[in-house]
């Protein structure tokens, strides 16, 4: 946490966010020390990439930290991110799941191999642009909340940190506003105060992803469309061109509208059916995080969140193990997710989460 | 961060202009606006400084004024060594071309280049040691049409490693073949005594910026009587062999950093070498798991390139310049690719090793203390990152 003077590593991915935190870091007088993460090659081609890590953002860090007076370096993590993300992305879309490579981004690289190496550097903490917070209370045990910004909160992709990540992180932006962090980039005249934000997955052109899954992992995976009796209902090219809850690009016409349901890669099978069938009461998740360093001791009321976009619901929490929980939600939710995340909050604090099975 | 007393070793990305020289171009800027080709006095005086200029680059390497044109650096001088000699007017077809695969980019990629548009091209392996074989280059000129007359190219002093190649055997056994000869001298000019007519070659690249010119500002020297295409197409200058107006402050710079013939070689190599071996026994002897790359080949005095076991380069290299010491992974044309280093693979070291390397380059104005604290420095850093036990990225 926030020492009086020290030195600290700021994740710059020349977005405002990032450059603002940056920024507020130099103003409370601490060492700073700019890295911006080069984690794929997004010069091959003249491909469009998301609004992330791509050449024009390398440079727009660049140019914040000159402004800031602070150092700035390139790291090359490009091939621990093909190994801890995208190979884990395009698995599990291939395996009929909706990943989030984003959380796997903030807990195996930015708070792991990136904090690895701000220590190597004598670096304290890693600092980000994330909307969230973290508190450390008497007894010395790390708290995560959501972001102030309800609108741009993002403690759900942050779920899997531990103790130990939280200790040596900071979200210096995260107790701001959108608004206030474009009005201080504005007060400060950076460049990048009107940068829109990031929409898309950064590794991912277009919002291509079923490309990037063809491209790491060719092969033949067409199959059948069906319903819930099992009748063939169309074609598919793919379980990983769907995920649950989707209605475009079924290429089928039915009275009424038809939504993903289920992918069952093994057999090639995308199962459509009415809206009201996507709405399931329970879940269970595998791969819990615990942010306390161990479950609650037993059931607990909480609101669950399944999807970076969604409303955390009312439920019960009931712990399994270590590792897993199960869900059971006050009202029915639509479109659980295999492969999202379930993430357990009560009020704005984050209490766990896992990978919904 | 202005406050850290900062230390320079990475001479062979660039070195710092002398005192001397930055008030030579400066005065330059300020008293000689003319353009060199013009008739009147301005030009006259400009063009007495280009003169100038030409005279001392020419003593400075052995070789004879008119055979000198200024380029805006070694990438240019040697884009134009080997594509304006490919592209000579000449009877009968395209002359293959032998390169090294431990050349420079502007070498490397210029060759692929006229590879890709039809010029038989070869890229000669090297040893273990960084070290080009004679007997592989004549090899390879055996193997290509003698007709029209081939074209070697070997640097004479590896930017990476600082290995110096056995460049006037190669080029003795080349004239017999009746191949001409190219080297790229970029780190030896300035560092080492080089002098075109005892290396025997034809054509020969140097860079203003590497002792102590300013940067855009080079030459190639070529033989009389040697055709070459001009690869800049416009006016007559340079002989008609590069278009374009001469850049009078910077050349005014490179006379005096000629002149100067950086600060006497004579003094100053068993200076710089006797640091650089104090700078690698200190590093060998305090950080465990540590090799010099290079070391079985004569080398330049002021190169010496590590590798560190279990530790990224870029990582020390960080590392440093959070301590106020600047040095490099390589090249400094390819830090930010994610390419490893060609030269270190091109010498068959392990993926690791590669990975592991550091390149520490010194000057002139390197002193016995600053050797000192960079042999304090590096342990502690390598222990602390070694600590970290941190994957590999």
């Amino acid at each position: 946490m926030a020492d009086a003077r020290m030195r600290v590593v700021v994740a710059m991915s020349g977005g405002v966010d990032s450059s603002v935190a940056a920024a507020l870091l130099v103003e409370a007088g601490h060492d700073v020390v700019g890295v911006s993460m080069q984690l794929y090659d997004a010069s091959a081609g003249d491909q469009k990439f998301g609004t992330c890590c791509t050449i024009d953002d390398l440079h727009d860090a660049r140019r914040v930290a000159h402004g800031l007076g602070i150092p700035h370096y390139v790291v090359n993590l490009e091939r621990r991110f093909q190994d801890v993300v995208v190979s884990n992305f395009v698995r599990e879309y291939a395996s009929g799941r909706t990943p989030i490579p984003c959380a796997h981004c903030n807990s195996e690289l930015k708070f792991s191999t990136l904090v690895e190496q701000a220590l190597g550097f004598a670096a304290a903490c890693v600092a980000t642009g994330h909307y969230a917070r973290v508190t450390r209370d008497a007894a010395g045990l790390y708290h995560l909340w959501r972001g102030a910004d309800d609108r741009k909160d993002q403690a759900y992709f942050l779920f899997a940190l531990t103790q130990a990540q939280l200790a040596r992180a900071l979200f210096p932006v995260g107790a701001l506003s959108k608004d206030e962090v474009r009005r201080l980039a504005l007060e400060r005249g950076m460049r990048v105060a009107e940068k829109p934000d990031s929409q898309e997955i950064c590794f991912v052109p277009d919002g291509e992803y079923a490309a990037v899954v063809d491209r790491h992992l060719p092969g033949d995976r067409c199959g059948l469309v069906v319903d819930a009796q099992g009748r063939v209902l169309g074609r598919h090219d793919g379980v990983h061109h769907f995920t649950v809850g989707q209605r475009k690009g079924l290429r089928i016409s039915a009275p009424e509208p038809l939504y993903v349901v289920r992918l069952d890669a093994d057999r090639r099978l995308v199962q459509v059916g009415p809206k009201a069938a996507l709405e399931r009461r329970t879940l269970t998740a595998a791969g819990m995080n615990w942010v306390a360093g161990a479950p609650p001791a037993g059931d607990i009321c909480a609101q669950v969140q399944i999807r970076s976009r969604h409303a955390a619901a009312e439920a019960r929490v009931t712990p399994v193990g270590a590792d897993r929980m199960a869900v059971e939600f006050d009202a029915p939710q639509s479109a659980v997710t295999p492969g999202q995340a379930a993430v357990v909050f009560q009020g704005d604090e984050l209490l766990g989460g896992g990978w919904i099975d | 961060m202005g406050s850290i007393v900062r230390i320079y070793l990475d001479y062979n990305a660039t070195a710092p202009v002398s005192a001397e020289v930055a008030d030579a171009v400066s005065a330059a800027l300020k008293d000689c606006p003319g353009n060199a080709s013009s008739i009147h006095a301005f030009g006259q005086r400009a063009k007495a400084v280009v003169d100038d200029a030409r005279s001392a680059v020419a003593r400075l390497i052995g070789a004879e004024p008119s055979e000198i044109v200024f380029t805006s650096g070694g990438t240019e001088a040697d884009n134009l060594a080997l594509r304006g000699f490919a592209e000579a007017p000449r009877d009968g077809g395209k002359p293959a071309l032998i390169v090294t695969a431990i050349e420079h980019e502007a070498v490397l990629n210029a060759a692929r280049l006229l590879g890709r548009l039809g010029w038989p091209v070869t890229i000669l392996p090297v040893s273990a040691e960084g070290a080009v074989s004679v007997d592989a280059v004549a090899a390879a000129i055996d193997r290509v049409p003698s007709r029209p007359a081939p074209l070697v190219s070997v640097m004479l002093a590896n930017n990476e490693v600082g290995t110096l190649q056995p460049l006037a055997e190669i080029a003795a056994l080349a004239r017999e073949r009746g191949a001409a000869v190219h080297t790229d001298a970029v780190q030896a000019v300035g560092r080492v005594p080089v002098d075109v007519g005892s290396l025997g070659v034809d054509m020969l690249t140097l860079a203003g910026h590497k002792f102590g010119a300013p940067k855009g500002v080079g030459a190639l020297w070529v033989r009389r009587g040697l055709p070459l295409q001009a690869q800049s197409i416009g006016g007559k200058q340079e002989r008609g062999r590069r278009a374009g107006t001469e850049n009078t402050p910077a050349l005014e710079g490179l006379r005096v950093a000629a002149e100067r013939g950086w600060r006497g070689l004579q003094a100053e190599m068993p200076r710089q070498a006797a640091l650089r071996d104090r700078l690698e026994r200190g590093i060998l002897e305090r950080v465990a798991g540590t090799v010099v790359n290079g070391a079985g080949a004569p080398r330049v005095p002021n190169t010496t390139n590590i590798s560190f076991e279990g530790v990224e380069g870029e990582s020390i290299v960080i590392g440093l310049d959070l301590e106020g010491i600047a040095v490099s992974t390589g090249s400094a044309c390819s830090s930010g690719t994610l390419e490893p280093s060609h030269v270190l693979k091109a010498m068959g070291l392990s993926p690791a090793r590669v990975e592991g390397a550091v390149r520490f380059s010194l000057g002139p104005e390197t002193t016995d203390a600053e050797i000192d604290r960079v042999i304090d420095v590096v342990p502690v850093l390598v222990a602390r990152l070694r600590a970290r036990g941190r994957s590999r990225g």
